[in-house]
């Protein structure tokens, strides 16, 4: 990786279209052209160019960010729009490399852009990151948020993190010298399905851009070497109450990762830390399914089957298949509502949910009940294209 | 005294985002709190009725595991804080 090795600040020089494009920043006392020249001799890599990648990479790209990496094997689609500000309706059906890319070196052709179609893992993640400065954490999952901590942690650059859910959000500086790692907050995952992703739960659009930008703030106060870091604090941002409040955060002697006597001494297998088996598989494949074509012969035939729908009441506004409402959550004390004796597909908008649901009802002692394989997704494509997706 | 509930939890506690409770401690407090909303119990207790690893509590912005735990005194005019582990970013 030549194009991504070290610089001394002092080293770089600034052209004068440069110093133009930057004399907002040239004026500040706080950057200056040391600062500026920091700016460009430095690394920052951004995992992930979705909701909190977006304003990071805009933000990091114009401020003069002299060599941007982007970790991300996706492609923009429809449900991307309302949050990943860097995507755009024509880049749907694009790889979000490509899509990002192409914004990046519009807003700033200096940058030194490089981008890795690869989803971060344990054997990747040690040498991409010894190619950088400070890492951006714009993941999703808790898998990734483990390996991302333990490879700065173990390679000893700064974990720039944020996270998201519905309007709230959560942002700090880990695995510095001093300061907390990740697993000092948290030493272990939620069990899988406690806590729901954003996919499932939903996400206000703006949330991603007042944290990644936060996140990009950081970053630049780190390069900088200016002002107080979020080390050691945990920032909550609440954005339907705007209320900012911030945690104190400890080194735990005991962490297994940044402790005294770390036991993570390299990169373990992430997936089986957080308790997932094989890749977002929808859970539990044993269990008896239907699938959206057999559904739609049987009961257009008018046989007995009961229709349970185990979303949200919000969910069912958008579209339904005119099933019986009990959300997942409800089910164990609404379950005498059901009677064991009809034949039940329990269908969501997937069919994980739906999925957790028959798993339940089968330990309750149903006998006749299959999951919808694929949800009403699957239903909307292969049975009735005029219902909306969501 | 108040405790808050964070987003992904309200929907066990009857979608409130704060519940007041009386209470000398911090177990006293989140025993009140799960009496109130026992949904709310397997989410931060084991089976064993130890607070979970992955559920942080703050008293105020300390976190009660460098206090006293479920044992650290609390005041009328305190804050709980519960703090899950989030994850999302795309
Ligand atoms: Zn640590």
């Amino acid at each position: 990786m030549s194009t991504t090795t070290q610089v001394k600040p002092e080293a770089v020089t600034l052209t004068n279209d440069e110093i133009l494009r930057y004399s907002r920043h040239l004026i500040m006392p706080e950057v200056g052209m040391e600062g500026q020249q920091k700016l460009k001799a430095a690394r920052v890599l951004c995992i992930g160019a979705g909701g909190l990648g977006s304003p990071l990479a805009l933000y990091l790209a114009a401020a003069g960010v002299g060599t941007l990496g982007i970790v991300d094997f996706d492609v923009v689609d429809y449900t991307n729009l309302q949050r990943q500000i860097i995507h755009t309706t024509a880049d749907v059906g694009r790889k979000k490399l490509d899509s990002a890319a192409e914004k990046l070196k519009a807003i700033n052709p200096f940058l030194n852009l490089r981008t890795f179609e690869t989803r971060l893992s344990s054997d990747n993640a040690l040498d991409l990151f010894r190619a950088f400065d400070i890492i951006a954490d714009g993941t999703d999952n808790f898998p990734t948020r483990y390996l991302v901590n333990d490879a700065c942690v173990l390679t000893g650059k700064p974990n720039v993190y944020g996270s998201i859910f519905r309007f709230e959000g959560q942002a700090s500086v880990f695995a510095t010298e001093q300061g907390p790692c990740y697993r000092c907050l948290y030493p272990e995952p939620p069990p899988p399905g406690l806590v729901p992703s954003c996919a499932e739960g939903g996400v206000l659009g703006i949330l991603p851009g007042l944290v990644g930008v936060i996140q990009a703030t950081e970053v630049i106060k780190l390069i900088l070497g200016k002002g107080e870091p979020l080390i050691g604090r945990l920032l909550l941002i609440d954005a339907l109450g705007m209320k900012f409040r911030e945690l104190k955060l400890r080194k735990n002697p005991d962490c297994p990762a940044c402790g005294k006597h770390p036991t993570v001494t390299k990169l373990i297998d992430y997936n089986e830390f957080c308790g997932i088996r094989g890749e977002e598989k929808p859970v539990e494949t044993k269990l008896p399914e239907m699938q959206v074509e057999e559904l739609k012969r049987r009961l257009d035939a008018g046989d007995d089957l009961f229709v349970l729908d185990v979303r949200e009441p919000h969910e069912y506004q958008i579209c339904n298949l005119n099933g019986y409402l009990i959300p997942l959550g409800d089910l164990p004390k609404r379950v005498h509502e059901l009677d064991s004796g009809r034949e039940i597909v329990a269908h969501c908008r997937s069919g994980v949910r739906s999925g957790k649901a028959v798993d339940f009802l089968r330990q309750a002692g149903f006998k006749k009940v299959h999951n919808l394989a694929g949800g009403i997704l699957a239903w909307a494509d292969k049975i009735d294209p005029k219902m909306p997706k969501y | 005294m108040k405790i808050l509930i964070p987003t992904p939890l309200r929907q066990y506690s009857d979608k409130q985002p704060a519940v007041e409770v009386k209470a000398a401690t911090v177990g006293e407090a989140l025993s009140g709190l799960v009496m109130r909303h026992p949904d709310l119990r397997r989410h931060l207790y084991t089976e064993e009725g130890k607070l979970r690893a992955f559920v942080n509590v703050y008293l105020n912005d300390e976190d009660v595991r460098y206090l006293q735990k479920e044992a650290t005194q609390v005041r009328d005019s305190d804050t709980i804080s519960i703090v899950p582990s989030i994850a999302g970013g795309r």
